[in-house]
Order: C-alpha cells, then structure tokens, then sequence
C-alpha cells in the first residue's frame, strides 16, 4: 500500500456527480455556427490566418501561434468563415475577444491527417506538432502543453497525471478514464518519454470506483511499467496541480517554484488523452469531454466541438426553465458567463445551468468575526482572515507579507465563512491592484530612465562642445607660443578637466537610478511561472469585468 | 440569481447558528445554576437580554446600520448571558441593566460593533460593576441547604426590584462570599487550607453548589469542542496552566495554597475557559497564539486569584490577554504551504 500525504483543510461541498455519471460520452450535435476565440490559452493570442468568405477544412489551422508561449486555434468541423471579429467569449472578464465565426456546411470534412509513431519522433518535432496541434491543458489552466514537457535539465522522478476532479458537479474527467482510459495511458507514456520522468502516478479520489477500475485494468492490459492508479481521497481542492502532488508525493511546491523544480510534472488526464490524439492520428485539438448539468431535464457528458454556443449544447441536455444563466467550471472556482451564447472553449470542462434553487442568492455579508473556519480549511496554510482585513483596508505590502500570492483562489474559505464575507473576491482585488501598481511602476521606471539617458545625452553633447573649444584654445595658444615675440601669458581654460568632473556627476547620477530601480523592483510582475501567468490573465478580465459591471451599476437607473 | 463569482455556494453555517450554539452550550451550566441557587438567574438573564438587544438596536439605529440582521446574529445575547452568569443573582435590576448597556454601547458598538470590538463586552461589563459597586458584587445567594432561611422566587424578584427583603431575614442570612473570597480572606486570618475546606460552604473539589455549576460549563464546553464550534487550543492551554500553576504551589506548600482542582471548579475558571477565553473575535487566531493566549490567562488568573486584590481573576485576565492578541498574532503566523523549514 502506497503511502499518502495529506495537505492542510479542504472542504467537502456536496459533489453532486452523480447526476451526470450515468450515461455514457454522448457525441454533440452538430452546431448551427461555432465561435472560435482565438485566445483559448496562457500565453500570445494566436494570429489568424483566415479570411471572410474563406472555407475552412475540419482540423485546419486557423489562427497560428505567435511568439514563444501560444497555440494554434483550429477550425473544428468543415464549413465557411462569416466573421472575424470580437465576440462575447467564455471568460470571467466577459469582455469580447477576438474569435472566428465558422459555419458548418455540415459535411465534417477533415483536412489530410498525419499520422505518426511517436517514438519515431524527435523530442522537439513532438513539441512541435503539439503547439500546432493546438493541445493545451484541459484541466482548466489551458497552458500549452508542450512548454511543460521539457525537463530543463532537471531530473523529473515522477509524472503526476490529474484525474481528482475535485469540483462538485463535474464528471468529464471521470468519463473519459472510464471510456478512454488506454489512450489516456498512451498519452501519459509519450509525456514520460518527453520529460525522461521515472514513475507515472495517476490520482484520482475514491469517489469515481469505476475510473479507477478501467484506468487499473488499461495498466494492466497496457503493460505499463512504473504506472501506478491511485486512489485519493475525496477532498476538495484535492485536485489541484499543488495539492495532488502533496497527496501523491509529499512534495509541497511552494507558489512561484515550479514544480519541475522539485522532480514532478503534472497534467491532466485529458490533456494526456489530446496530445496522444494530436500525434498518433494528426487530430488537433477541436473538441473536448463537456459535462452538461445543473438545470436540466437530462444530465450527462458530451463531446462537443470547440466554438459550439453554450445553449446549443445545453439544449442537447433539455435546459429546464427557471435557468438563469451558465457557470463554466465547477461552483467552487467557476466562471458565471457573460451569456448563454458564448462558445465551448478548450477550457470548458463543465457546463452548469444555473438556477436560483440549485445556487441561491448569496446572504448578506456579515463582519468578520475572525472564527478562523477559513484558516482550518485552507490548502495553503495561509491565514485568510487577515489576508481579508488587510485587503480590505488596501493595506497591500502587509497582504504580501501575509503570503497573499501563495493564495490559489480555491474558495474554500468562503465556502465555511460563517459571515458569509466573498473572501476570495476581496484577494482578487488585491492582487490586481497590486498588478497594476506594479505595472505602473515598472512604466514610471521605464520614464525615468528615459529621462536620465536623455540628461545624460544632454551632458555628453556639452562635454564634447567644452572638449572641442578646449582644443581650439589650444591650438590657438599653441599658435600663440609659435610666435616668441609675444608675452608668454598664461590662460586657463576653463574647464581644466572638465571629463573628470562631469563624468563623475553623470556616473554618480545614473548608479543612483539604478540603486533606486533595484530597490523598487515589482516582485509579482516578472519570472512568473505558467500558474501565475495563468493567473495575471485571469484577474485582469475580472478587473475589466468588474469595472463593467461597476459602470452599469452607476449607468443603470438610480 | 446566483452571486456574479465563485465559489457560488456556500455551508449554511451562519454567524447565529454558531452563537445559538454557544447559548445551548450555556444550559447544562445553567440548569445546576437554578437547581442550586433558585430562578433568580433567570431573572437576571432575561433583564440582561432585554438590555443587549435594545442597546444593540439603538446604537445600530444610531450608528445608521441594519438593525435586524445584527439582532438575529445572536452575539449580544450571548453577552447578555454570560454578563449575567459572572454577577450574583441577587443583585439590584440596575446593576445588570447598567453593566449590559455599557458593555453593548462603548465596549462593542462604539468599537464598531460585531466582530471589531478588542475587549471581551461581558468581561468589561463585569469589570465596570465590581469596581463601581464591589459591595453589591460580592453578595452571591447562598447555595440551597446551606443559609438558615431560603428566599422564594417572589421574595427573590421583590429584592431584585425592590430592595426589600421579608421582615426578619438580613441581607446576610441568604447571602455570602464567594468560596474564592472567604478562602482569601480565611488565609489572611492564617487559617490553614485543611480547616477552611472543612467549612460547610465547600463541597467535594471546591464551593458547595458552585463546583456543579462549573461542572455544567465543562459538560457545555465538551459540546462545543466536539461541535467544532471553538478549537481545543484556548480551553486546554488555560487550564493546564491553572493547574500545573496551582500544583506546583499546592506542593510546595499545601497548608496554604488549595488543590489545583479546586481552581478549576471555581469561580469563573471553566466558564472562562469555554466561554469567554474562546470568543473568536477577541482572542488570537493563530494555533500558536491561543496555546499562548490562554497560557497566558491561566497564569494571570492564578495570580490575581492568590496574591491579588480582586477575589477572582478571570476578568481581569481575560481583558489583560485581551490587549495582547494583536501582538500575538502578529508574531506567531505559522509558516504556509511549501514555505516551511524542513527538519
């Protein structure tokens, strides 16, 4: 028996699986358009390389990849491109985004396929194919997989792959193992080999009995060394990245550390299944395992095309009335989105249809009265009542001391919070302002280094000037000297030596600025891992969301 | 609709249902109260009530706040109760009506109210009353079995309101001392512990009638642990330092320092330790900061109880560990996921 750790809280919110675990993965209709944003990932939004009026193959590329850390976007049946354009998009932010309209001819003609062997591949070509196969993590975090299956000269012992799905509702994870579990397992092989890992450990909580059961048998039957299923137990956030290699491991990878730091890679069981896909059968990553639940008549996992509005899918699941609008994700970090048309997008694991009887408006908030239930339940060990006070009161250098980065927005301390206090909404708001505090800083920095190049270029010029008179004098003088006849009178020049002078102030000058920019360097805004990257990404819309909603707020009838 | 961000749901544990908690937790204690000493506590807790919720009232309605959610939250009851069970039953209406308001309006609402006061409301209320009236304050109701006379329920309401007592019965023959104070002052009169734990008005760990009563506040206290309403940190730290202080002492010198177990058993030590200690919103919230905290306490206790001038040191303890949760808190965060020292 394996041993396992345990992190520190965690909650147990009513899971509420089992309403969408009955049935198979059923295959989507097809949509009557898709929506495609071209930023369904961490990094550079992809560039698109379509035209209106353009028709598009199933699998094709439509938006490339741009720079280092990006995706490629591809169209995901056959048909037409009507508009390319901002669109409302699956986001917190609900801010448009640029997306691609596509609508289907409904023939679902795939492009010409490659099909490779992987471990015919070169590691870099395999990387390769995956960033143009669109393949990103599937967890929720959609940062693009191939950048995380490098070793970095770092010796990885252990393969983490994530099938916990801690979140209530969502059962899309737990279907596939059960459904696809061997090609789970082929992907997982492919990403060993990629980052030379030793062990493959695959987590998943005791509440899913029949995934476990397949993913064991497709080891089994696989004959897959080193591989081992374990059963975790059911704990949320259990299946967080961080938390899961705790239970599995025993590692705590603290926040800003990358957990290849310390041996581990993680990913998701979905990702593993998508990037097997993109290589074995050259599919790009055009569709994803959907769980459609909350108000509705019929419950249950689809496969459905990335771009497919949430209504039409949700309607393949009989919508029930009385649903007010969508969560993407699970009701404890989940998205409410900003309509019901919005695109699935690759990081939709989950739709809910959310109604007033299943997530009822939440009570007034009371004062805290510092009971400590959100310290008893958070996985970071962090003190979340003070991190409130603080961020309350925009005291944010002490919210920094008080670890505010290291939060990971679980929401389990609202979730107790017996006053009902949106804690996490109060964290989000700290880090953003100190984001973009920090930002401004760095554009202040970026001013006054400006302004001291140009002081400095301004010195130079009148050193150079001083230097050129000095030497006519001098040579004027010389001249003088040449004619004995004259009286030898001294003249000073001025300036006697103007470089020493001058250099030094400028020199003095410009190490100050660069005492004073070391010393006020942002420390949340650089050498960010993918998570916080993620994370910048998302809090950014939310900020831009809030401020909507705030000017509607002000706007609307008063 | 549901809120506009996550986590969109939530446990359906509110401030309320936890102070109702506290107050059910009050009842065992209770209970032994009247069963010893007559209903005239219940007189007094209901005139506590009354005054903590329309104190509470006005000063929200004052304060330009919601009055009825704050009302519901229970938290003023909840003083009102233990500001009642920490002065005798017998004291004049007044005396409770004015140590509840105070308590309310300057030591909770001024603060600004639920959750942001620094003091423990009951423990000042009690601290307000024994310095401003100590005479009235140290007149507890002799336990059932022990006075030569007894007072009926009317008679008891007649002095709560009145003042008067039926003709022929002195203030003195239905009440007395603490078993903390006459212990006190027996000891000034050399008096030696043996001898003094001979006199009828203790029991088998401490104060005949009090021990029960305290008994009652572990029953509730057990309760609340076990609920998960209040962490085992606070209640522990405070009475293992009562005893180990009182222990120590009773070793060395048994003649003149009592049993540890007859500090637990008496005066405000098991309601302290359960009830007031581990209001959370005066008391560290660090797990270090409470074993300190209630360390703290346990020791102040035992001292003022044995040298100082006051017959019992919870109050003045509690308020003095008070002051310090703000420091405490600040120097014992615990270290955090991933950022501890490995051994």
């Amino acid at each position: 028996m394996r041993t396992l750790y345990k992190f520190h809280g965690g909650v147990h919110p009513p899971t509420n699986k089992d309403q969408s675990n009955q049935t198979s993965i059923k295959q989507a209709a097809l949509p009557s358009k898709l929506i495609i944003p071209l930023h369904q990932h961490v990094g550079n939004i992809a560039r698109s390389i379509v035209k209106v009026g353009e028709r598009v193959l199933k699998g094709q590329i439509i938006g490339r990849p741009e720079g280092h850390l990006s995706s490629a976007v591809h169209a995901s049946t056959s048909g037409t491109i009507t508009a390319t354009d901002t669109e409302q998009v699956a986001h917190p932010s609900g801010m448009p985004d640029y997306c691609i309209t596509l609508i289907p001819d409904g023939l679902d003609e795939w492009m010409p396929l490659e099909e490779h062997d992987w471990q015919s591949m070169s590691h870099t070509d395999l990387r390769h194919k995956l960033r143009d196969a669109g393949v990103v993590g599937l967890g929720g975090a959609v940062f693009p997989s191939d950048m995380k299956l490098y070793s970095h000269n770092q010796k990885i012992t252990t393969l983490v792959l994530n099938g916990a799905e801690c979140e209530p509702y969502i059962t899309c994870d737990d279907l596939l193992m059960r459904e696809r579990a061997a090609e789970i397992l082929q992907g997982a092989e492919m990403m060993r080999a990629l980052l030379y890992a030793d062990n493959v450990l695959i987590g998943i909580e005791d509440n899913k009995p029949e995934a476990i059961a397949a993913m064991r048998t497709a080891v089994e039957a696989g004959k897959h060394e080193r591989m081992e299923v374990i059963a975790v137990p059911t704990i949320y956030p259990g299946g967080g990245a961080k938390q899961l290699i705790r239970v599995l491991t025993g590692i705590e990878v603290a926040a800003g550390v990358r957990s290849t730091n310390m041996g581990v890679q993680c990913f998701n069981v979905g990702t593993a299944y998508s990037a097997w896909r993109a290589i074995r059968y050259g599919e790009p990553l055009i569709s994803r395992i959907v769980t459609i639940t909350g108000n509705v008549a019929h419950p249950q996992n689809f496969e459905a095309l990335i771009g497919t509005p949430g209504n039409e899918l949700v309607a393949q699941a009989e919508e029930l009335s009385g649903t007010t609008g969508y969560i993407m994700g699970g009701p404890m970090m989940g998205v409410l989105l900003p309509s019901k048309q919005v695109g699935v997008v690759k990081a939709t694991n989950c739709l809910i249809a959310a109604s007033d009887k299943l997530f009822p408006p939440p009570a007034p908030a009371m004062p805290c009265i510092r009971c400590t239930r959100c310290a008893d339940v958070c996985p970071s060990e962090l003190q979340p009542q003070e991190l409130y006070w603080f961020s309350k009161a925009k005291n944010l250098a002490k919210a920094q001391d008080y670890h505010l980065f290291d939060c990971i927005e679980c929401g389990a301390c609202s979730y107790v919070c017996p006053s009902n206090i949106p804690l996490v909404q109060y964290y989000r708001f700290a880090k953003s302002e100190i984001w973009a505090q920090e930002a401004s800083q760095k554009a202040a920095d970026a001013a006054r280094e400006r302004h001291e190049f140009r002081e400095h270029r301004i010195e130079r010029e009148k050193l150079e000037k001083a230097e050129k008179l000095a030497a006519k004098e001098k040579a004027a003088l010389a001249a003088k000297a040449a004619r004995p006849l004259q009286s030898p009178a001294t003249v000073t020049i001025p300036n006697a030596d103007p470089e020493n002078t001058i250099q030094l102030k400028i020199q003095t000058a410009i190490d100050h600025a660069k005492e004073q920019a070391a010393a006020s360097k942002p420390k949340n805004t650089e050498q960010l891992t993918p998570e916080q990257l993620a994370q910048i990404a998302d809090i950014e819309a939310r900020r831009a969301r809030i401020r909507e909603i705030a000017k509607a707020a002000s706007e609307g009838p008063a | 609709m549901a809120g506009f961000f996550s986590p969109f749901i939530s446990k359906p544990v509110g401030v309320s249902q936890i102070m109702l908690k506290v107050l059910l937790a009050l009842i065992p204690g209770l209970a032994l109260y009247v069963w010893h000493y007559g209903p005239a506590i219940l007189v007094s807790i209901t005139l506590a009530s009354v005054t903590a919720l329309a104190t509470e009232a006005a000063m929200l309605k004052l304060r330009d706040r919601p009055v009825a959610p704050f009302l519901k939250d229970n938290s003023a009851l909840l003083t009102a109760w233990l500001i009642a069970l920490s002065i005798p039953p017998l004291a004049p209406w007044w005396m409770v009506v004015v140590g509840t308001a105070f308590a309310i309006s300057i030591s909770k609402q001024l603060y600004g109210g639920l959750g942001s006061n620094p003091f423990n409301p009951a423990m000042i209320a009690y601290a307000i009353l024994i310095i401003s009236f100590p005479v009235h304050m140290t007149h507890w109701l002799t336990p059932h079995g022990l006075g030569s006379v007894q007072l009926d329920f009317a008679e008891q309401l007649n002095y709560i309101f009145q003042g008067v007592l039926p003709d022929g019965i002195k203030l003195d023959g239905v009440t007395m001392a603490t078993p903390l104070d006459t212990l006190k002052t027996q000891l000034h009169l050399n008096g030696n512990i043996n001898a003094i734990m001979e006199m009828p008005i203790y029991g088998y760990l401490a104060g005949h009638g009090s021990e029960a009563v305290a008994f009652g506040f572990l029953l509730g206290g057990g309760y609340l642990l076990a609920s998960g309403i209040i962490s085992w940190h606070i209640p522990a730290a405070f009475l293992v330092t009562l005893f180990a202080s009182a222990g120590i002492m009773h070793l060395v010198d048994p003649a003149h320092y009592v049993t540890p177990l007859f500090h637990w058993f008496s005066g405000a030590a098991m309601l302290g330790a359960f009830f007031i200690l581990t209001d959370p919103v005066t008391s560290p919230t660090t797990p270090r900061g409470k074993l300190l905290f209630g360390f703290g306490a346990g020791l102040l206790t035992y001292l003022i109880r044995t040298y100082g001038g006051f017959p019992d040191g919870m109050a003045f303890a509690t308020l003095l560990m008070n002051i310090c949760v703000p420091l405490i808190d600040a120097y014992t965060q615990p270290a955090i996921f991933g950022k501890k020292v490995k051994p």
